[in-house]
Parts: structure tokens; sequence; C-alpha cells
């Protein structure tokens, strides 16, 4: 079955041309992150001593570990065009947790069981609550939030200290590389990510969450498991709130009921300023990575500079998310629906 | 064509909801091998069929066999197990995803675990070629035109189950070329002894492509023909069908003949046209005139009546309104120029449902005056209260949610909402369409009053009765052409204009 | 009888007067209200002074929920305009000088408008989903009140500033009179004229408002600087309360509390009717919670425990689907009538 090849063949040239384009710009958000990225790494070395020290790019994985694992988390919940706001409080209640029930005397590893377990049953009663009640992400995560940060008050309104030697063996050891180290959290958080993009990117799990991000509807008349799917996110968000609560917990050395606020913003502007369109479907772990690595670079730079307060760390990222949506909106806009 | 054995049968099939019967003691026969199409307008059942055969309603009345064994189905999921898939006019894929993806996605090759990309894309490439479509799998489906992602959507559909497959309306948004390769998979598909159901309102399509023919009129079933044997003039009448209701309140004489000197033309459209929408067309429109428009559904009649009204914009000619040239940038513009425009959709593009009837009536005189010269109380009580009466609208408390009312009442309150902001065009599309006979009656006669009152109004309906009742000028649209303007004089009837419409030549 | 039960506030009002008779079994005299040196103190007076910001938050929230949209930046709003005001005062001679107080104000309520304006630009012009739109402020607002207190709590010596929050006037607090006025304008301006049902109307099918001619866009942009006024009125009371700006805590979680009372008063988060009188019920009844929280004497924090099961209570009831699954029906089918287009999907 032939059909006038010549045709087809100048009209394939087009569409050729059409698709390869196409395909770049699916690349669009993360190549940006990636660009700016460098800009801000040279401007970083341009004017600051000491500042291609390679130690510095680890103390950003170090200093952020426990958000990176948060945000991958964040990040297949965007993906099928849904968003968590729970995240940080699930944080501090997995910090107030692990610390309770580490001076109770109850072995470490039955902790970190009990905590990620926590983490993932709250993310489950959301997802299902989202999935079935057909209620909005926004509304039912918020209230998630609330509800676990009020219970963090109650079981305590201050800090707990941690002295529990796992906990602290964790938090003290460092992993050499060559001269520079690393801690464990950074590792295990690099576990969390590899794990996650395999997910994403090799598993009918992964496919179903961008095949709803892309369109839900379409989905379900697939035959796709979209109950399922949607409900697991949440479950895999609250799982990674927690381990991230757990990574928190060994940097601070402490559970508190102010840890990890409004982390939500800062996991959901890594996400976004990694290039995941926030009306699902397209993004990558990877981005998140790199959306991690700038706004540690953001405190970093604000850091070596000296004279420029903290605060400006907010102002950047505001203007980087900014920057970002405006240009996923104009990638959105120009791909033929 | 092997005329055996059917694979599909479906006996005495009736669908009720709640105040409406959607399908009546329906048959319907589906042999391997063939191309049969599913035609009706709008309301005639099609869809609803559709999805009783595929699961998505439950059946009320009748039976459903496949292949000699009675089959129930719970969802198209279960369908689609059993051999049955249905492509749908928007396309049911995940543009984000690449073309392979799309055809595997739930069903992918997977080795250790993890999804075996090289494979899948083997795979899609292999069974793409073997249908005639020439696409690379690995691209990512936005990357392809409307046609070749419906082609994409067929040939998962084939893939995953090779006995039935439904079309429902897949080239509703193609142009000719497309249609032409959209055929050639599908005739591939009818050589290889798939079933085919193809659901349209094309007509040169249905010739071009299927074998039989099945007609639904209103729920029911009209008759199943074989193509060659039903010519398409007799196919438009079966599909329009002659309204068998008595309107004795209506004056019964043809608006032309009733001798009305129409006045000064007050719009005319010169080359108007949008792209993809409809085809530039010139249509005078006088004051105290009513024009009909006819056609099929999908033909351009709303999307017409749109650019009259700046619903959207003309990409070409113009648009005089009194002598002048105007250029609607919007509804704003448009009813600075007094035009209204009642739409089709009326849950989608006219009610506010939650808001109260008084409300409802009132939104357009307000929204043109601006939110800081709000029509005082008094006098929305004044004007609501004479137009429920005036247009009988039932229950006559202005003040429930307009979601409370039926759908005849909440047409006559739209009907409200637009005259009282006193339009010189009023543009009329469906405008007793699943509306209840007496209310019917009451919007023809009403229309017949404001004309004679010196409003100009476009009339579009499907049932040709209704616009031959009330036309002094009929404009009949084909595939998105205006293809004649025929005078509504004696000679002129319906079986003119079905003509007009079946062949887009003037008879 | 049953009318009563009907009327969409009875269950907020209920449970607004539970709430306030179990504060006797703490509290015995907490219905008592006095008049001293002609002001009027007592607990219900000071439930009703702290409400006075978050109500103001919640009648802009009330407004722009209703047009099926969402405003998270109030609270960073606030903290700015709060700071601007303060800033300014700390560095006059005279910081309780009428002039000084009133400069200061303009001037708070000036960078709110343009927030309020820059919000409403990318939701109504560029087109940005309402929540990521405002968003973007909500974290950059932040920083931008840290900026204009240089990471200080700026605290200003004024008495009049301060009478702004504590003050009296006709032996009223001046906070409650302000608010008052605010939402009564708010009523007079959402119900005189023909604002609340062209807002009601575009938030409810946006589609057949725009065929119907409204202008939404300006209406929905109008929406936001209004919210941003509000949020920039709150700010300043907030920050007067206290006689000091915080760039950090000024305003801190009121969108959420201020979505709440939106959503306890029976406005849909999908946009369409909307009650002023309903998000008032709803102000009074969480300021009405974290009072009595306080007064028993249960960590103040823990409120947000209560909130939670407050705000899914809700969400639950008015959901559709939850309804229908109570009911023990099945969900489809329905009539086959074109279904309206869905209300949430907002394209990026």
């Amino acid at each position: 079955m032939t059909i006038d090849l010549e045709a087809e063949t100048a009209a394939e040239a087009v569409i050729d041309r059409k698709r390869r384009t196409l395909t770049i710009r699916k690349y669009v958000p993360v190549l940006g992150t990636l660009v700016l990225l460098c800009i801000m790494y040279g401007i970083g070395i341009a004017n600051y001593e000491n500042f291609y020290n390679t130690q510095i790019l680890l103390n950003i994985f170090i200093d952020n570990a426990f958000l990176l694992v948060v945000a991958i988390g964040m990040t297949f919940v965007i993906l099928t065009g849904g968003i968590d706001l729970s995240v940080g409080s699930v944080v501090a209640l997995t910090t107030m947790v692990s610390a309770v029930t580490l001076n109770h005397g109850w072995p470490a590893p039955l902790v970190m069981i009990t905590v990620l377990v926590m983490g993932s049953v709250l993310g489950f009663g959301m997802g299902c609550m989202i999935h079935y009640f057909e209620l909005q992400p926004f509304i039912v995560t918020l209230a998630g939030m609330f509800l676990a940060r009020g219970l963090c008050y109650v079981i305590s309104t201050s800090s707990i200290p941690i002295d529990d030697p796992t906990w602290i063996t964790l938090s003290q050891k460092r992993i050499p590389i060559g001269s520079f180290s690393i801690t464990p959290s950074v590792i295990i958080a690099a576990i969390i990510v590899v794990i996650a993009a395999v997910v994403l990117a090799w598993t009918r799990l992964g496919r179903t969450v961008y095949a709803i991000g892309g369109n839900q509807q379409s989905a379900t008349l697939m035959g796709l498991p979209v109950a399922r799917v949607k409900i697991a996110v949440y479950t895999i968000s609250g799982f990674c709130s927690a381990a991230g609560g757990l990574l928190l917990s060994f940097y601070m050395s402490s559970g508190d009921p102010l840890h990890a606020v409004g982390m939500e913003l800062d996991a959901i502007a890594a996400v976004v300023i990694g290039g995941t369109i926030l009306t699902g479907g397209s993004g990558y772990v990877v981005g998140t990575v790199l959306g991690i690595i700038v706004l540690g670079l953001i405190q970093t730079i604000i850091t070596f500079q000296g004279t420029l307060s903290s605060w400006w760390t907010k102002i950047f990222i505001g203007a980087l998310l900014f920057l970002f949506v405006l240009l996923q909106r104009t990638v959105v806009r120009r791909t033929p629906s | 064509m092997e005329q055996s054995r059917p694979i599909l049968v479906m006996r005495g099939v009736g669908k009720r909801f709640p105040g409406v019967v959607a399908l009546r003691d329906v048959d319907f026969r589906l042999f391997p091998g063939e191309v049969h199409a599913l035609m009706g307008e709008n309301g005639a059942g099609k869809s609803t069929l559709i999805k009783v055969l595929t699961g998505v309603y439950s059946i009320d009345d009748g039976s459903v066999e496949m292949a000699g064994e009675p089959v129930l189905f719970g969802g198209p999921a279960q369908a689609q197990q059993a051999g049955v898939s249905t492509v749908y006019q928007e396309i049911n894929l995940c543009t984000n995803l690449s073309v392979a993806e799309n055809i595997y996605i739930g069903r992918e090759p997977r080795r250790l675990g993890l999804i075996d990309f090289r494979r899948m894309r083997a795979d899609a490439g292999d069974l793409l070629r073997s249908l005639g479509i020439r696409v690379d799998p690995g691209s990512p489906l936005a990357a392809h035109s409307i046609a070749v992602q419906q082609m994409v959507a067929i040939a998962r559909a084939v893939d995953i189950s090779a006995q039935v497959l439904i079309l429902d309306e897949p080239t509703s948004s193609l142009d000719a070329g497309e249609v032409e390769q959209l055929f050639r998979v599908v005739r591939q598909l009818k050589e290889k002894g798939l079933a085919i159901v193809f659901v349209t309102h094309f007509l040169d399509q249905v010739y071009a492509i299927a074998d039989r023919i099945t007609v639904l009129r209103n729920g029911s079933l009209v008759g199943e023909f074989r193509t060659a044997d039903l010519p398409q003039r007799d196919l438009v009448e079966k599909m329009i069908g002659q309204e068998l209701s008595t309107l004795e309140s209506l004056d019964q004489q043809k608006p032309a003949l009733r001798e009305v000197e129409a006045g000064r033309p007050l719009i005319e459209a010169d080359d108007l046209g949008r792209s993809g929408a409809i085809a530039p067309f010139n249509l005078t429109i006088h004051e105290g005139e009513v024009v009909g428009l006819a056609g099929l559904l999908g033909s351009g009649r709303s999307e017409l009546a749109r650019l009259l009204f700046g619903a959207d914009r003309s990409d070409s000619g113009h648009l005089k309104v009194d002598g002048k040239n105007v250029s609607l940038r919007g509804p704003r513009t448009a009813m600075g120029q007094n035009i209204a425009y009642l739409s089709e959709n009326r849950r989608a593009d006219g009610l506010v449902e939650e808001l109260s009837v008084r409300e409802n009536i009132i939104l357009a005189l307000q929204a043109s005056r601006g939110w800081t010269r709000p029509v005082p109380r008094k006098k929305q009580d004044e004007l609501v209260g004479r137009y429920v009466k005036a247009l009988h609208i039932r229950p006559s408390d202005p003040e429930i949610p307009v979601r409370n009312l039926s759908g005849g009442n909440q047409q006559k309150v739209l009907l409200a909402r637009w005259l009282i902001t006193e339009p010189r065009l009023l543009i009329l599309d469906e405008p007793t369409r699943g509306i209840d006979i007496g209310a019917k009656a009451e919007i023809q006669k009403l229309v017949v009053e404001l004309a004679d009152g010196g409003m100009a109004v476009l009339f579009i309906s499907a049932e040709l009765e209704e616009v031959l009742r009330l036309s002094h000028k009929i404009a009949v649209l084909r595939d998105r052409v205006v293809v004649a303007q025929l005078a509504n004089t004696e000679d002129v009837d319906a079986d003119r204009i079905m003509t007009t419409i079946a062949t887009g030549v003037t008879a | 009888m049953s009318a009563v039960l009907k009327h969409r506030l009875f269950w907020p009002v209920a449970a607004l007067l539970v709430l306030l008779l179990s504060n006797l079994i703490f509290t015995p005299g907490f219905f008592n209200i006095e008049v001293r040196q002609s002001h009027l103190y007592g607990s219900l007076v000071d439930i009703l002074r702290l409400s006075a910001p978050l109500l103001l938050v919640a009648l802009g929230m009330t407004l722009v929920i209703a047009t099926g949209g969402i405003d998270l930046s109030v609270g960073s709003v606030m903290a700015v305009s709060g700071a601007l005001a303060c800033l300014y005062i700390v560095h006059q001679p005279d910081q309780g000088a009428p002039g000084t107080i009133i400069v200061a104000c303009l001037l708070g309520i000036a960078i709110a408008l343009v927030l309020g304006l820059w919000n409403g630009f990318l939701v109504s012009v560029i087109g940005l989903q309402p929540i990521i739109a405002t968003l973007i402020l909500m974290v950059a607002g932040r920083g931008l009140a840290q900026l204009i207190t240089e990471g200080q709590i700026i605290t200003v010596n004024s008495p009049g500033y301060r009478f702004l929050s504590a003050g009296y006037w006709l032996t009223f607090p001046f906070a409650v009179i302000l608010a008052a006025v605010v939402v009564a304008l708010t009523v007079v301006l959402t119900r005189r004229t023909a604002l609340g049902m062209l807002v009601e109307s575009v938030g409810g099918n946006p589609r057949a408002s725009r065929l119907a001619g409204v202008s939404s866009r300006t209406l929905i942009w109008g929406v936001y600087v209004f919210t941003g006024l509000c949020a920039g009125i709150a700010g300043l009371m907030a920050t007067a309360n206290v006689s000091s700006a915080d760039g950090n805590n000024t305003g801190y979680l009121i969108e959420l509390n201020a979505i709440l009372a939106v959503v306890i008063g029976g406005t849909s988060l999908a946009g369409g009717r909307f009650s002023i009188a309903g998000t008032v019920v709803g102000a009074l009844l969480i300021q009405t919670l974290d009072t009595t929280i306080y007064t028993t004497g249960i960590p103040a924090q823990t409120t947000q425990l209560f909130k939670a099961i407050v705000v899914i209570a809700i969400c639950l009831i008015q959901s559709p689907a939850f309804r229908a699954k109570l009911r023990r029906r099945p969900a489809a089918p329905v009539a086959p009538a074109p279904a309206a287009p869905s209300k949430a999907e907002v394209s990026l």
C-alpha cells in the first residue's frame, strides 16, 4: 500500500521540520532552567572568590536535600495537573513524630517506617477525597496542611531535640568524594531522585501520570487506571514529604512544629522553575533537580554578596516564577492542541 | 461485501432519560467488512445509540448481540475488550505523549518491569505502516494534524480489538485532503474485514465511503438503506422529516405572500468569512425581513451567525450596518450596533444557571449599560414582568433560579434577554430546538410579530417547515458554504430546499 | 421553621452561636459588655475588633472567588502595605502628627492598589491561572515587605497610628467602625450598582457572559484591585494593632483563613453567587474559634486542626459527588444535554 509518494515526501519534509521544533520545544523549559543555572553559576564564579569550589555546589545539595525530596513528590502531583499544599506541614509533623517516638525509646528503623507510612496514609487520604468526591486539590491539601500543622501542636508547642545515636550519626557523618564531602541525606535524596526519574520515564504508572496531566478525560477513555494513579500521586507526595521530614530531622536534630513553614511554596517554585508545566503533562525530575540548584544558587550568591539581604531570595524566586510561568505560557500556546 | 452473518445486532433498543425518550425501539445491524453510516439530525439519537452500545449508558429496553451472543457492556473499556472500539470526534488521546505511546499506553511492551520503548516504537511503526499511515512513531502527537491524530486513534483502537470500529464524527474538523487520507485507512480496514460504524452529518462523505445507511429521527428508526439505493435527496428528507404538528395559531400563509414591504437594507455582508468556519458569503438583511438559514447540522449555520455577532472575528470581507462599514471586535460592539444573538447552546452559551430569571433577562441590557448605571429595580421589575407575561414564561415568579425552568421557558428567558435590548437585528440560532410544541408555536408567532414591527430577524433552524413558514428569504448552507439564496415565493417548498441541501444546486 | 433551616446561612450562624455559648463554660462573663469612659469593653467587642483585618481581606476574597478566581497574595500585600506605612512614620520627626498618619495610610493603600493592579493584569490580560498568578506575589511580596523593613521589625511610636486598631470613636472601636463602613460600602457597591450581578454572571458562566456583552476583563481586573485595597487597609490595621511592622509575620496565613471564611459563608469556590453577609459570619466564626481556643488554654495553634475539620466538612457538603454518594445513587448517567463547560478549566 503506497500512496502518491512524491507528494507525501514533500509534505513529510514540512511535517518533519515542524515535528523537530516541537520535540525541542518540549525541552525548552528545562533548557531554560539549565541556561539560567549556567548564567548564575558564571556570575558567581566571576564575582566571588572561592565560588568555583565544588564543595559550594555540594553544599547546595547538603542544605537542600530535604527540599529536593519534597519537590520530587510535588513534581508527581503537578505533572497530573494537581497541587499539594500540605507538604510543609507533613514535613513538620514527621519531625515531631520522629522526635517524640525516639524519645520514647522506639528503635530508629521502626520510627522511620512509622513516619513514612504516616505520610503516605495522609497523602492517600487526600488523594481519595480529591478523586472520589471531586474536590479541588487546592482546598483538600489546604485542609491537609491545617490538619498536619495542628497535629504538630497537639504533640508539642515547642521544639523537641533528638539525641538518638542513629540520627546523630546520620546528621554528622560526612562521606568523602575526592577532597570534598557530602552527607548521607544527599545520597538518600539522590536515590529517591533516580527512582522517581525511572518511575516517571519507564513505568506504566509514570506514563499514566503524564497522560492524566495531558488530558484526564482522554486517559479515562483510553481505559487507564486514572483513579488509582491520581491517588497514588498524592500518596507518593505524602511519602516524599515524610522522607523529606526525616532528612530535615537529621539536618536539624530536632522536631519542631515551626519546621518547614512555607516549604510548599519553595517546593512548588522549584518544580515550576525546573520547567514542569503547572497544568500538568510536561516536565522532568531532572528539571526539578535543576530548580533546586537554582534556588540554592540564589541563596549562595546572596550569602557571598554579603551586602544583599536574605529577603532578596524571595524577590528573586518570585521574579523567576513569573518568568517561567510566562515562558511556559508561550510554549503551551504555540503547541497545536 | 460479505452478507452472511452480522457481527453486531441491536434489537428494539430503548433509552429514557428523566422527561425524555432518547431512543425508541431502534434496530441496528452491522456486518463484517462494511462501512455503515449512522445518520440523523441533532437529537435524533445517534450518540445515545453509540453510548448504549458501548456501555456508557445502561440499556432500558431491547438487546445487543455480538457474533450471535447476547452482550451487555459495563463501559467503554469492557466494550473495547470485547472488540468494540470507538474513536470520537474530539481526539481522545494525550497530545503531550508520543505517537507510539498513544497507541500502546496502558499495555506497553515491558522488559524487566520497565517499558521497552524501542520495541514499542518498532511495533507502532509496523502497525502504522500496515494501515498505510506514514508517521514517525517517536514524534510527539501534538506535532501532527488532527487528521493524523485521528488515524493514530484508529490505529490504537484497531490494535486493541479488531472487530467493530465506531467512528463518531471523525471528519468534523478535517479538510478535504485529510478526509481522503482518513478514508484510505478506513477502506483498508474494511478490506481486512472490520465492521465500521461511521457517524457523520456530511452527505458527500457518506456516499464516498458507506455501504449502508441507518437513519434515525427523534429517537426512532427511520430505516436501513443501501447507499446505492438511496438518492441524496431522499436521505435528506428522511433525516429532516416532515413537521407533523399543526400550528393553527399561526398564519399559514407564506410571509412573502403577506405582502410585507421590506424596509431599507440593515445588514450587508460582503464576502464575509472565516477560514475553517464558513466560506466568504454575501448576505443582505432588510428591516422587517425574516431571513431563514437552512442547512444540516455542521453546515456552518452557527458559524455564520457568530460572525454577524462578532462572537468570532471574520478574516475576510466587510460588514455594513445601515450602509456604514463596521468592524465587530466582539459581542459588545455588535450590541452597540443593535444586533442580538440567541445562541444555539442554551446551557453553555446562554444561561447563567444559578442567577434568577430576572437577572438572566436583564443581563445583556445591563452589560451594555456598564456596571455603574444599574437598571433601576423598578424598571427591571416592569420590563421583566412585561416579558414574562408577553412570552408566557412559567413559572411567572422572576426571582427563582433560571435552572428550575423547563427548556422552553429557559429559551423564552433568553429571548426576553435580547428583546429588552430592543435590537434591530435579532439572530435566532435554533430557538425552537428541544422545547415543547406550545412554546415552539409561541416563539414562531413572536418572530412574525417582531418582523411586522420592523425588526430584522435571522432565523436558523434545522426544521425546514419552520424556516419556510417564517422567512421572506432563505439562504441555504451546505458544507460551510452558502450555496443558494431563494426568495420564499409560492414555488419554493421543502422539496426544493432539500434538493439544494443535498446537491448544492438550486433546483 | 423549615425555611429558617434551609437558609444558606443557617449552619454558619448556628455554629457561631454554639461557639459563642460554649464560651460561657470557660468565661462566665463572656457576654458581658460594659461602657467604661464611654468606651465599649467585653469579649464580644474584642472578637469584633480582632476580626476586622480578616473580615476586610475576606471581603475582597469574596468578590475574587465569585469571579471564579482566588487571591493567594493578600497576606503579602498586607505585609507590604503595613511595612511601607510604618517605614514612613518612623522617618517623620513627629510620629503622632495627623498629617503623618494620613500620608502613611495613603502610601500603604497606594502600594496595595498597585499590587492589586499587578495581580489583575496577570489574570485578566495575560490570562494566567489565578492560583499561579497570585502565587508569584505571595512569594515575592514577602521579600518586598522585608526589603522595606530591611528585615527588621519596624516599631512605631504613634498613638495616632495605633488608633486605627485600638482606638475608640463614638464609644465603638475604630477598627470595627472602619470594617463596618467598608462592608457597607461594598454591599452598596455590589448590590446598589450592577457590579454584583455582573461579577456573579462572569463567575457563573464566563462564555455566556461574554456573549451577553459583559466586559469580563475589566471586571476581573477591578476585583483584584479591590482585593488589593482591602488587604492594604487590613495591613494598616494589623500593623497598627501591634504598633510594628514585621515583613515576615504580618498577615501570615491570612489568605487561607480568608478563603475559609468565604467558603463557610456559602460562596462556592467555583464562582458565581456570593454572599457578603455569609463572609461576615464566616470571618466572625473563625475569629471566635481563635478566641475560644485561646481562652480555654488549649495551645492556640491547634485551632488549625479545627479549621481543617471545618474545611473538609464544608467542602464535602458542597461537593455534588459526595452528596450523590450519600444518596447511594450511581453517579452517571445524566440526561444527554450538552454539558456546560467546566468552570474550573482555566488554561495556563
